[in-house]
């Protein structure tokens, strides 16, 4: 009974509000970094697919470095090394920033795969029929790629919600970061907060990968 | 279109880039940079802050109340008023070691009053009022630890700190022999000291004061072996700002409240 | 341009997290290839409690962040911040690995098997010279990816005291009071371990992409 206590104490209201507002953050920051990665990232992964010469492989470039890069660095970057060159930020700009740059560059290679997985064959016999380039990636390309994508896509933003998770280091009050504040009272909360934390996550994040999964079998 | 799909998602990232530039450059020119912080002041009736939020004692957000309450929340409040009376506001910004620097010299605090250490590198870079309050660099133990003073740092212990604070450096140089491990903030270190990852926390005593008043099975031990004196960072420049605040802060002490405020957070 | 001095007077130490992360990120690989192993072979062995106990692992494993796993790790058990990191990782890239190394021998078809044994080749030869490498195929590229992802999650590290790449890093900015350029050359020496490992993975799918 002794080692329910904490789990008691930390469950109490006050608490689970403070955790309910941090999950916001989490929620909002995340919603806001997908939409505007989607729409980078997709233009980015289109730029990249029509071969541009100059454009095309100079965003390769930026996509592979930015990549393989750790968002932690990211983070920290975009928060304390840009105000040394005069771009400051506040701690909710830079998280959205720092994931934004992030998963643009990630979605943008989902997307140019997607493009590239449709068969030559199709945009062959598109071209034949009259149609032109822009015709034939708007019409025949596009909605086929989008349809094959959205596993993959769903997938990223899964990940992205866990990934706010890192923002705590600049100590955005996300959901992470509210459970700190709580077990920093007293050591025995460390596991109760944890046990409910990854709970929160979890069920969002499971709750999308079952959509995903969803959707995945609609296609077939 | 194609075009026009491309373009429209093209508009549409340029706006928002710009928005997001314009959000970040616009804080800048909000104080301006051409007049006076304390002539500023004045003007817009309010002066702002930065202190700490995480400090027990001196700067802690209280969870339930949303407000922040501590030594250099009263000190400042009590600085306000005798400066300007009610005709000001003071208003309260939340700052850490890492941001109040930058905070300061894009104008949106006017003052720093938050735990900082008065030292000659940090006056090259903003200007510092008289010393508001002494504090001193000591050890954070467990009660019954071997861990006496300073001495008894040696090969083979461990002292926690957080990352980049002059106490980290100073431990790594008057102990050279133990080994220091750097966290994020003050609550990951101590979180980390309960959690047995460290023989000793080492940072200013004030500091420490809040975290044995919130854990009384640790304790301040070996005294302070270096000097912190806690001063107020003004963006440089700003002498007149800097002379007003030290005037008030002396009518504070002389007048007897100053020690008021110090004694209610300052047990001992 | 850059402030190389930066960089040549705290090389020890960034040579020194580099070489965390390196053992780091090999260790956890290795330990999270052999749990992975195990917890892919659990699901499709044919025992129900076997077969919940890895789908429960990793569909929880999979929805949380790797931070949390960490910091869990870190806290309460009674690991240094490497270790606790390390096995952070494992426990959360083991979840990845399961699902990739299941998908790799779930696409081998059943008739494979069935073929290989009524040629006179026993189980263990079967798997071995038939199943498994059609399987590695698919797992391989998969695999690469999820090492760069260990690579760059290594540096959560950094924020248990774990003293990698990362956290020298952190520790080098606040000492000399530069963090733009220190973050810099940061960058460049995690790329140095990520693109030849980028580069690697896409050579490995070109030729398995190639031999079907």
């Amino acid at each position: 009974m002794d080692f329910l206590a904490p789990f008691i104490e930390v469950y109490k209201l006050d608490n689970l509000k403070f955790l309910l507002e941090g999950f916001g953050v989490t929620l909002k920051v995340a919603a806001i970094s997908i939409v505007l990665s989607f729409m980078i990232g997709g233009l980015i992964g289109t730029l990249r697919y029509a071969r541009i010469p100059v454009v095309s492989p100079l965003l390769a470039v930026v996509v592979e470095t930015i990549r393989n890069l750790p968002l932690l660095l990211i983070i920290f970057f975009a928060y304390f090394a840009l105000p040394e060159i005069g771009i400051e930020m506040e701690i909710t700009t830079a998280a959205i920033a720092a994931l934004t740059v992030f998963e643009s560059a990630m979605l943008s290679e989902i997307i140019r795969s997607g493009l590239n997985s449709i068969e030559k064959g199709q945009i062959e016999a598109a071209r034949a029929s009259g149609l032109n380039y822009i015709q034939t990636l708007r019409y025949i390309i596009m909605p086929q790629a989008l349809r094959r994508m959205v596993p993959p896509i769903v997938s990223q933003f899964i990940s992205l919600l866990k990934d706010t998770s890192l923002a705590v280091v600049i100590a955005l009050p996300d959901l992470l970061h509210n459970g700190q504040i709580i077990y920093a009272q007293k050591g025995s909360y460390v596991i109760p907060v944890f046990v409910i934390v990854a709970f929160m996550y979890f069920i969002v994040n499971y709750a999308l990968s079952r959509v995903a999964r969803r959707l995945e079998i609609k296609q077939t | 279109m194609f075009k026009t799909k491309t373009f429209v998602k093209m508009a549409v990232v340029s706006i928002m880039a710009a928005i997001f530039l314009a959000g970040c450059g616009g804080d800048k020119d909000s104080k301006g940079n051409s007049k006076d912080v304390l002539a500023q002041i004045k003007e817009h009736k309010k002066i702002v802050f930065g202190v700490k939020n995480d400090t027990r004692l001196f700067g802690l957000k209280n969870p339930s109340t949303g407000e922040v309450e501590g030594f250099d929340i009263d000190l400042s409040k009590a600085l306000a008023e005798e400066m300007f009376g009610k005709d000001v506001k003071p208003e309260y910004v939340e700052v850490t070691s890492k941001t109040r620097v930058g905070l300061l010299n894009n104008g949106k605090v006017d003052a720093v009053v938050a735990t900082m250490t008065i030292t000659e590198e940090r006056k090259k870079e903003v200007d510092f009022t008289d010393v508001y309050f002494q504090a001193g660099q000591s050890l954070l133990v467990k009660k019954g630890s071997k861990i006496q003073s300073i001495k008894d740092l040696k090969q083979g212990t461990k002292v926690l700190a957080v990352k980049g604070s002059t106490s980290a450096i100073n431990i790594r140089e008057k102990a050279p022999e133990t080994t220091v491990l750097e966290y994020e903030n003050y609550a990951e270190a101590f979180t980390a000291l309960k959690a047995g990852k460290g023989d000793a926390l080492t940072t200013d005593d004030a500091i420490l004061y809040g975290m044995a008043e919130e854990d009384p099975s640790f304790e301040l031990v070996g005294g302070t072996f270096t000097e912190e004196p806690y001063g107020i960072a003004v963006k440089k420049g700003n002498q007149e700002l800097v002379d007003a605040l030290n005037k008030a802060l002396k009518s504070l002490k002389d007048s007897g409240k100053y020690d008021e405020i110090k004694n209610k957070w300052i047990k001992n | 341009m850059l402030d190389f001095s930066i960089l040549t007077t705290n090389i020890d130490s960034f040579l020194q997290g580099l070489k965390i992360t390196i053992i780091s990120s090999l260790i956890a690989l290795l330990c999270s290839f052999i749990l992975g192993t195990l917890l892919a072979v659990m699901r499709i062995a044919p025992f129900k409690t076997l077969n919940w106990f890895g789908t429960a692992y990793v569909e929880f494993i999979r929805n949380i962040p790797v931070l949390v796993i960490v910091f869990f790790t870190y806290l309460s058990g009674n690991f240094g911040g490497m270790a606790a990191g390390t096995i952070g990782l494992t426990i959360y890239t083991a979840a990845f690995i399961a699902e990739a190394i299941r998908a790799g021998i779930m696409s081998v078809p059943n008739g494979q098997m069935e073929a290989a044994r009524s040629t006179g080749l026993s189980y263990g030869q079967a798997m071995r010279m038939v199943i498994l490498p059609q399987a590695i195929k698919i797992v391989i590229p998969p695999l690469g990816n999820q090492f760069i992802n260990l690579v760059k999650n290594s540096s959560l590290l950094a924020v248990v005291a774990g003293g990698d790449l990362m956290y020298q890093g952190d520790l080098i900015s606040a000492k000399t009071y530069v963090t733009f350029d220190t973050y810099v050359f940061v960058a460049l020496f995690y790329l140095v371990l990520t693109i030849p490992l980028s580069l690697g993975v896409g050579f490995l799918e070109k030729r398995m992409a190639r031999s079907n």
